[in-house]
């Protein structure tokens, strides 16, 4: 574990357990940018640039606005005043606990743990953009498609509003 | 003589002893010749912008402070170190304090993937253009910070404006790289610049003087000056309209921190146009070589701030309504027609007939777009109903 | 053709910017403090009194009458009167002013105290080069700052300080005229 990691492991888990506590939903919204960026330099770290840069593109750069837009013109009243612990919060512990006892059961009985560790990887942009369309070309088609679906529809959706009724 | 910086950073960095705190010596005197050049150069613009766009009024510009007023800049910085910092009681402090930070930060880190001279870049990234646009993304964010941390109805106006604009923008602004990237087959900014090396008889292997690369290269600018808040499409700013809008709120050293990263965005926007369609570092003809790399990168640069300031003192603020029209009927179709006139142009051999090809390919739709989206709204003569 | 318009507009800036540089009458502007536009006969700013003669505190034509400090709008002016009276230009012993005071800092300069004076005491200064250190102090002018005398008001609005002297030399001559057949029957000294 480098000092790198470890910095950017404890700034992302603050900045996620932020966006649990924090009252006021900008802030939450702006500590989930930061967990994003995190997770970036994360990805960065284990040297794979392309995911590093297309994580802060889409996640910090759209996905982060995304929310913050939607908080924005949603958002009708003051933050509740109440504590940020609901009564069922123990309920919710407990379940977490048992996601987390199968989750880390199923990683620890993994046979990938018995493999050996693969070598460095170092996948370059150029083989990346090979595979996409080579390989996988069946799915990036399929994502663009759907894509495309998505945002005719939200055309569709906005467009309705301004025929006369 | 080309290659003095890159030697004298060599050289600096022989003086330590090898291994990591070479490599963390190494980093650190490429980011303070970075912040130091721009931030220079920083200055330097603000006050030719000044004085270029007083000639354009007919009026001197700045002339007091100094020679010809260039000391002007340090008169504006000492203002704004000395003036008072004030802070809105309502407003959200941290994020308020935070906001000109995470403007400056990424468009300084975006500089470093530009090259900007032989062997001078201050990182090579494999994906470098993906790294530029990628950090470039954290300035909405920021815009986003001050609008809604000023509490204040016009700056959150103005953040809506600018996020509205700059996600518009960033679509074609990528897409007309992405053509670039297309032809050059990498996204490393070291590598595009050295495909555009090279000349046939006088005329150089710029991609902007290819028909695609031309189209390119001015969808890319006008998605810059949309993206970095430069007049036309200063909107989100309107002084006028919104009393400056997601600034408002800020004095004293930290406007001039907004200020700074605007201008270095600009700057970076700028840089990253050179090294796609102007040939980066490369000299515009053979016989002009032997003039140093970085010479001819920073004169470039120079000549496309110029551009910047000529259009902003020429052109009236953009409608809101023009401002998306724009991006989304005439940009980003003009920029997917792009792409795939250089997929053309990749696939068809190399002659007269390509460039005839290609440049019909480009002009046509142009010239169809302009024509149904611009001129059909003839304005009929305004009558009055009541006054004579 | 969409953008004829800006390569157009372009042309119009590039025209002005290197114009600017080789003509000089091009320039709308001038160097304020050493170069300075020629004053307009109609500028105004802020109030002054007027005398006559060569002492200003003998010749001012202010009577202490009051009509500015209550027709003013934003109450600038504050008068007290003095208790001994003087002659005014026909020789007529009038009141005149103890304290004469106008706070320019509250002044809207419109005039209206002019307007009303029916002594031609109070005109409009042109004088705008007014900043001081101490902006509750010094923008507070008093009667000595702002007597100015009649030939400076001449120098300033020609025209209207003509009309003015005709007026007041009309007015000068009638009480004259009046005052010789006066004279000549009772043949006691109206003036003391």
């Amino acid at each position: 574990m480098s000092a790198t990691f470890v910095m950017l492991a404890v700034l992302t888990v603050v900045s996620a357990v932020a966006v649990m506590l924090l009252r006021n939903l900008v802030h939450c919204a702006l500590a989930l940018a930061v967990t994003f960026a995190g997770l970036a330099g994360i990805y960065l770290q284990l040297n794979a640039q392309f995911v590093g840069f297309a994580q802060l593109l889409v996640y910090v750069g759209a996905v982060a606005i995304l929310i913050v837009f939607a908080i924005l013109l949603t958002r009708g009243r003051e933050p509740p005043l109440q504590s940020v612990f609901s009564g069922s919060a123990i309920v919710g512990f407990g379940i977490a606990i048992v996601v987390f006892a199968v989750l880390a059961t199923m990683t620890l009985s993994s046979r990938a743990l018995g493999m050996e560790k693969p070598g460095e990887a170092n996948a370059s942009v150029a083989q990346i953009g090979e595979q996409l369309m080579t390989r996988y070309i069946l799915p990036l088609e399929v994502a663009g498609l759907l894509l495309t679906v998505a945002l005719i529809g939200a055309v569709i959706i906005a467009m309705r509003d301004k025929e006369p009724e | 003589m080309d290659q003095i910086f890159v030697n004298l950073k060599d050289w600096l960095v022989a003086l330590f002893p090898a291994g990591r705190q070479q490599e963390l010596v190494s980093a650190l005197i490429s980011v303070a010749a970075l912040i130091g050049t721009f931030a220079g150069l920083f200055a330097l613009t603000t006050v030719l912008e000044r004085k270029g766009l007083g000639r354009i009024q007919n009026r001197y510009g700045p002339n007091r402070v100094g020679p010809y007023g260039i000391l002007q800049p340090m008169a504006d910085g000492l203002k704004a170190l000395t003036k008072e910092d004030v802070v809105p009681r309502s407003a959200d402090q941290v994020v308020h304090f935070l906001a000109p930070l995470v403007l400056v930060a990424p468009v300084f880190l975006a500089l470093a993937v530009v090259p900007m001279g032989r062997n001078m870049a201050a990182v090579d990234f494999d994906a470098g253009i993906l790294f530029f646009f990628a950090v470039g993304a954290a300035t909405e964010l920021s815009v986003f910070m001050a609008g809604w941390s000023s509490r204040n109805k016009y700056s959150l106006l103005g953040a809506m404006r600018a996020i509205a604009q700059m996600i518009s923008y960033e679509v074609p602004l990528i897409l007309s790289s992405l053509a670039v990237i297309m032809i050059a087959g990498s996204l490393s900014a070291v590598t595009i610049v050295e495909k555009q090396a090279g000349y046939s008889g006088l005329i150089p292997h710029w991609f902007v003087l290819t028909p695609w690369g031309f189209a390119g290269f001015i969808l890319f600018m006008i998605a810059a000056a949309a993206e970095s808040n430069r007049s036309p499409f200063d909107l989100p700013e309107g002084e006028s309209e919104i009393i400056a809008g997601y600034y408002i709120e800020y004095s004293g050293f930290k406007f001039a921190l907004f200020f700074l990263g605007e201008y270095i965005g600009l700057f970076a926007a700028s840089g990253l146009a050179i090294t796609l369609f102007l040939g980066g570092w490369n000299a515009p003809f053979p016989f002009l070589t032997w003039i140093p790399s970085y010479v001819w990168f920073f004169g470039k640069l120079l000549a496309l701030i110029a551009v910047f300031i000529w259009v902003r003192g020429t052109l009236p603020r953009l409608r809101m309504d023009q401002l998306m029209n724009f991006a989304w009927k005439f940009m980003l179709p003009m920029a997917l027609i792009n792409l795939l006139t250089a997929g053309v142009w990749h696939f068809t051999p190399p002659g007269l007939a390509r460039w005839i090809i290609c440049a019909l390919l480009v002009f046509g739709p142009y010239v169809a777009l302009g024509r149904t989206l611009f001129e059909s709204k003839k304005l009929a003569k305004r009558t009055y109903s009541y006054a004579e | 053709m969409l953008g004829e318009g800006i390569i157009k507009g372009m042309g119009e800036t590039a025209r002005n910017f290197f114009g600017s540089y080789v003509k000089e009458d091009r320039l709308t502007t001038v160097q304020y403090p050493e170069e300075r536009l020629p004053q307009k006969e109609a500028a105004r700013n802020f109030p002054f009194l007027v005398y006559d003669g060569k002492d200003w505190d003998k010749g001012l034509r202010c009577v202490a009458c009051q009509i500015c400090e209550k027709e003013c709008p934003p109450q600038c002016i504050y008068i007290v009167k003095d208790a001994t009276k003087k002659p005014d230009h026909i020789g007529k012993m009038q009141f005149q002013a103890k304290v004469f005071d106008i706070d320019i800092s509250v002044c809207m300069s419109c005039q209206i105290c002019v307007e009303v004076c029916p002594f031609e005491a109070i005109k409009m200064d042109v004088e705008y080069e007014l900043s001081t250190g101490d902006r509750f102090g010094q923008l507070l002018l008093h009667k000595d700052q702002l007597a100015k005398s009649n030939d400076y008001y001449r120098k300033i609005h020609p025209t209207e300080a003509a009309e003015v002297d005709a007026r007041m030399g009309a007015e000068k001559a009638k009480a004259e005229a009046k005052a010789k057949p006066a004279a000549a029957t009772s043949a006691t000294p109206s003036k003391p």
